[in-house]
């Protein structure tokens, strides 16, 4: 997926702050939202990798958001929130501080991603939906688990 | 996936089946036991995997099982003895057999001069049989064969009620269904049905043979047809109309215009089978031959076998009572939900310890019940998956002589508790270790047919596989009645190797064991047959990645003897939990020799940062569990903790340290590649009483790494 | 209504092809894996054809064949006899049993629906 893409439909987003940008997902990745409990460590993981927890029977990854983009760390809280996606046959847990709104948005309002020199932005961001004076930069999540070898050291 | 796909997998699945089941009616055979029930379900398994064959397309496979066949099925008839020459002979044919399964299936390459080879071995088995060769060898064209053989077929009447009618150029055709004809579900509209499909059609129907009604039986066919149709018109295709119902229904056929009524005996006899012919088309030799295979085959020598198997309701020999047959993916979803059902249940039992109740409470009683019924219900579901371990065993004949016959010894293989029943996903990961130790046994434990002369035992050699249940686990057997193991040799190529020190004292037993040291193996001790370039030590390692243990005790001059012990299941695991830090964590309970508490004169630093314990005069290296898995930078003091004394493949023996011991208990294995990716140092993950996941220790790997780590640590008596 | 068939073959692969084919026909399709559980079958469906193997298990096709028959419900069922064989003495048994017909293994898919429809009115 490039940032280029031609999207035309509408999609529905769900948005999140990460300090003071904002960030949104498609919703159709989301297989669900759920509130923060405390996560098993993993030995020799990045440290963006939260741990695992109990998804009603099955392990589930956490992935800090906020310090896979390089924004610091989420320190969980009672706002904060688990959102469940799916990449590929994958489930992934995405630590975010909290959940601000669904919002639709035209295919035609997702812009490429501008250029700042950032591998971080080119890699996580997929686009970006200018709305109502906002700017909400649209998550990629293929490259969000850490890479087997290269990372896992 | 394409249902033509689909249905290929299900008759590839079929043709495992039936391959075992053929290799094990022979072996039957072979013993002796030759019923002609075992007969009968031979000739159909390999019957079986050729009509599948045919249907797939696959002609080479047709071509050879057709011979095979026909060899059985003058076995079948009595025209051939299952003596023990026959049956070896029919065992490789097997062989052959599963090799063009597995070149269908695009796992292998038949070798061709070894099946042509074979074909004519088991052609001459029959050929010499009552003159008329019967074999593949003789190729022909199957229309003839069909409408020679085909005696039953029409014999037409004639009735001279009718003159052609007119002189119009065309076929006229007089049938007369009888009462016999619709006894068998046919119909005389369906046959005039047909009929009109082939051209205009010019029906008449003669009525004068119906009696009065007081004379007339329902049951009596009184009509007779007439049907004309264009010249044009085939005469196969007409005749074909009436192929099977023969004699039911007469048939007069005549083409008006042209020389009239031919004798019946100078018209091809029979009505051509359209199917047959169908077949003969687009099918291969092969399977013309097996009609005319078919066509000359006595039926009065065939029926007797086949009667006898039919009424005697004989079990299928895989021993049957009711069965169904499931999805695997159901049962799997299945264990699932009862894995999870277990881990709510501790959830529940926990909180409810948690919020005071008494233990004579209700509510606790209740949730003791509970406790039962779902590990009841554990139990039950992991029985639905469990299979006998006779999939893998019957692979193993095969093997044996394949074997045998590599390295010229002559061998007999027995195989005991075929029907030992462990879980699925263990059968899977059974096959190759005991390929393993079978070859070794019969390479290294076998002496040759001239020593074992010059020693006093019987030429042939013996191997004995036997699965049976011991204490929860699965214990496989592998022992032969060789030599033994050269005790020795082995010492002296560890010491050589280093691998133990020269002055090393070592029992019995530990000799035995050194085999299993990585490194102990190498070319010039395996022959390419047992090896493959695998040693001893990769077997044991797989095993212990199941959660197994290998071990081999011998007797010199008498032989020696693998068992291989692993768990009924890799669904859930028998675990020691642990604290460590703030973290629970479960090491796998087949790991662990024994637990201990240090006390401080047993513990020893060694290097600049190692140390050891001392356990009964041997010196074994300390490992802090938090520190491996990276949790905390400096080790606890032993003596404030607890030891897991560890048996691990690459290091050997281990000390590894954690904070506290919880307790023992079974928990469900789950995955940490389903939604993530391999962790180093952590064999999986499971859910504990608390709902938090507990990730499940990889002692090797924790082992190996801090063995690596300290690289310039002073090497460690491995095999102490 | 459609037409029910009863299959019975002792071969999975046999049965999984013809329900694909039959099914795929617009008939419902009832199967049995031997002669026994075929004759069982008929206590609890009333095929409008059965279909039957001959060399299986426990009864063979000749047995299913005399059974239907014996069955004053299903004296004129047509049946419908599919093997790799055709010779004609196992013709002849067949037929002198009350088979209605005989395909050969393995058959194209257009060449049972042609007799089956033959079969059936």
């Amino acid at each position: 997926m490039t940032p280029g893409d031609p999207v035309n439909d509408t999609r529905e987003l769900i948005s999140f702050c990460i300090d003071e940008q904002e960030f949104c997902l498609d919703i159709m990745a989301v297989r669900e939202i759920r509130g923060w409990t405390p996560a098993t460590p993993l030995p020799h993981s990045p440290p963006y990798v939260r741990g695992v927890i109990n998804l009603r029977g099955a392990v589930l990854p956490i992935l800090d958001l906020k310090a896979r983009l390089g924004l610091g760390h989420v320190e969980p809280s009672a706002r904060s929130v688990i959102i469940v996606v799916h990449i590929g046959s994958r489930l992934v847990g995405l630590l975010v501080d909290a959940v601000s709104e669904i919002l639709a948005a035209e295919g035609s309002a997702v812009q490429p991603t501008p250029n700042v020199g950032c591998e971080t932005v080119n890699r996580f961001v997929r686009g970006i939906i200018a709305n109502e004076g906002r700017m909400i930069s649209w998550i990629a999540l293929d490259d969000i688990l850490p890479e087997q070898a290269a990372e896992a050291a | 996936m394409d249902p033509m796909d689909a249905i290929k997998q299900t008759y590839f699945q079929e043709c495992d089946e039936l391959l075992a089941s053929l290799e094990e009616g022979l072996l039957s055979l072979e013993a002796g036991e030759a019923d002609s029930d075992t007969i009968n379900a031979v000739f159909r398994a390999v019957h079986s995997v050729k009509g599948g064959a045919g249907a797939f397309g696959f002609q080479a496979m047709v071509g050879f099982a057709h011979v095979f066949e026909t060899t059985l099925d003058a076995m079948r008839s009595g025209k051939l003895d299952p003596d023990p020459e026959v049956v070896k002979l029919m065992l490789r044919a097997a062989d052959v057999l599963a090799d063009h399964v597995a070149a269908a299936k695009g796992e292998g390459t038949v070798d061709e001069a070894r099946g042509h080879a074979m074909a004519d071995e088991l052609a001459a088995l029959v050929a010499p049989e009552g003159g008329a060769p019967r074999t593949s060898a003789t190729p022909a064209s199957p229309a003839h064969d069909e409408d020679g053989g085909d005696e039953w077929g029409f014999k037409p009447l004639k009735f001279g009620d009718d003159e052609p009618a007119a002189a119009s150029a065309g076929w006229r055709l007089v049938m007369r269904p009888t009462k016999a004809m619709y006894a068998k579900g046919h119909d005389a509209l369906l046959f005039l049905r047909e009929l009109s499909r082939l051209g205009p059609t010019a029906t008449t129907l003669d009525t004068s043979w119906l009696p009065n009604l007081e004379g007339l039986d329902p049951e009596e066919s009184y009509c007779t047809w007439t049907v004309e149709l264009p010249a044009e018109t085939p005469e196969v295709a007409i005749r074909d109309i009436f192929d099977f119902v023969g004699d039911d229904c007469p048939i007069e056929l005549t083409l008006s215009g042209a020389n009239v009524v031919e004798p019946p005996a100078a018209t091809p006899a029979a009505p051509i089978d359209i199917d047959a012919l169908l077949n003969s088309v687009r099918t291969p030799t092969a399977e013309r031959e097996a009609l005319e295979g078919g066509a000359e085959k006595p039926a009065a020598a065939a029926t007797p076998a086949a009667d006898k198997g039919a009424s005697k309701n004989v079990p299928a020999p895989a021993g049957a009572g009711a069965t169904i047959r499931v999805d695997l993916e159901r049962v799997d979803r299945m264990i699932d939900l009862v894995g999870e059902l277990v881990i709510n249940q501790a959830m529940l039992q926990q909180r409810v310890m948690e919020s005071g109740a008494a233990r004579s409470s209700t509510i606790a009683m209740g949730l003791d019940e509970l406790e039962q019924l779902t590990r009841e219900i554990q139990d039950s579901v992991m029985a639905i998956r469990a299979q006998p371990v006779k999939s893998v065993f019957q692979r193993m004949p095969r093997l044996v002589r394949e074997a045998a016959g590599a390295t010229g010894k002559q061998v007999r293989l027995v195989m005991e508790g075929e029907g030992t029943e462990v879980d699925k996903t263990v059968i899977e990961r059974l096959s190759d270790p005991i390929t393993h130790m079978l070859r070794n046994a019969i390479d290294h434990g076998l002496e040759s047919t001239e020593e074992r002369v010059a020693s006093g035992k019987q030429e042939e050699g013996t191997v004995r596989l036997a699965a049976l249940h011991r204490s929860g686990r699965i214990v496989i057997e592998v022992s032969d009645d060789g030599k033994g193991i050269n005790r020795p040799k082995v010492r002296e190529i560890a010491v050589k190797k280093g691998l133990i020190a020269p002055d090393a004292s070592l029992t019995d037993e530990e000799i035995d064991n050194l085999i299993f040291l990585p490194g102990f193996s190498t070319a010039t001790t395996i022959s390419n047959l047992s090896g493959r370039g695998v040693g001893m030590d990769v077997v044991k390692r797989s095993i212990q990645a199941l959660g197994g243990r290998i071990t081999i005790s011998s007797i010199p001059g008498k032989g020696s003897t693998f068992t291989l012990s692993l768990p009924l299941t890799l669904a859930v695991l028998d675990g020691m939990v642990v604290s460590v830090g703030e973290q629970t964590l479960v090491a796998p309970l087949t790991t662990i020799i024994e637990t201990l508490r240090p006390k401080p004169e047993e513990v020893r630093r060694l290097g600049p940062r190692g140390a050891v314990l001392a356990v009964r005069g041997s010196h074994v290296p300390l490992i802090d569990i938090g520190v491996a898995l990276g949790q905390r930078s400096e080790p606890i003091d032993p003596t404030q903790g607890v030891v897991l004394l560890v048996e691990s493949e690459v290091g050997g023996r281990a000390a590894l340290v954690a904070d506290e011991i919880q307790g023992q208990r079974q928990v469900v294995i789950k995955s940490l590649e389903a939604n993530f990716q391999r962790v180093e140092g952590v064999a999986a993950a499971t859910i504990l009483g608390d709902g938090r996941v507990a990730l499940i220790l990889d002692v090797d790997a924790v082992v190996e790494k801090m063995f690596s780590d300290r690289r310039d640590a002073a090497p460690l008596a491995k095999a102490s | 209504m459609s037409k029910t068939i009863l299959t019975i073959d002792d071969s999975r692969m046999m049965r999984e092809m013809l329900l694909m084919v039959l099914q795929g026909a617009g008939f419902n399709v009832v199967q049995a894996e031997d002669g026994v559980e075929g004759l069982e079958a008929l206590a609890r469906s009333t095929p409008d054809v059965i279909i039957t193997d001959i060399n299986m298990p426990r009864m063979d096709g000749y047995g299913v064949i005399e059974g239907v028959r014996q069955d004053p419900r299903y004296r004129a069922t047509p049946i419908l006899v599919l093997s790799t064989e055709s010779s004609p003495e196992k013709k002849q048994r067949a037929r002198n049993a009350g088979a209605t017909g005989w395909i050969v293994k393995p058959f194209q898919a257009d060449t049972l629906l042609d007799v089956v429809r033959r079969v059936s009115a």
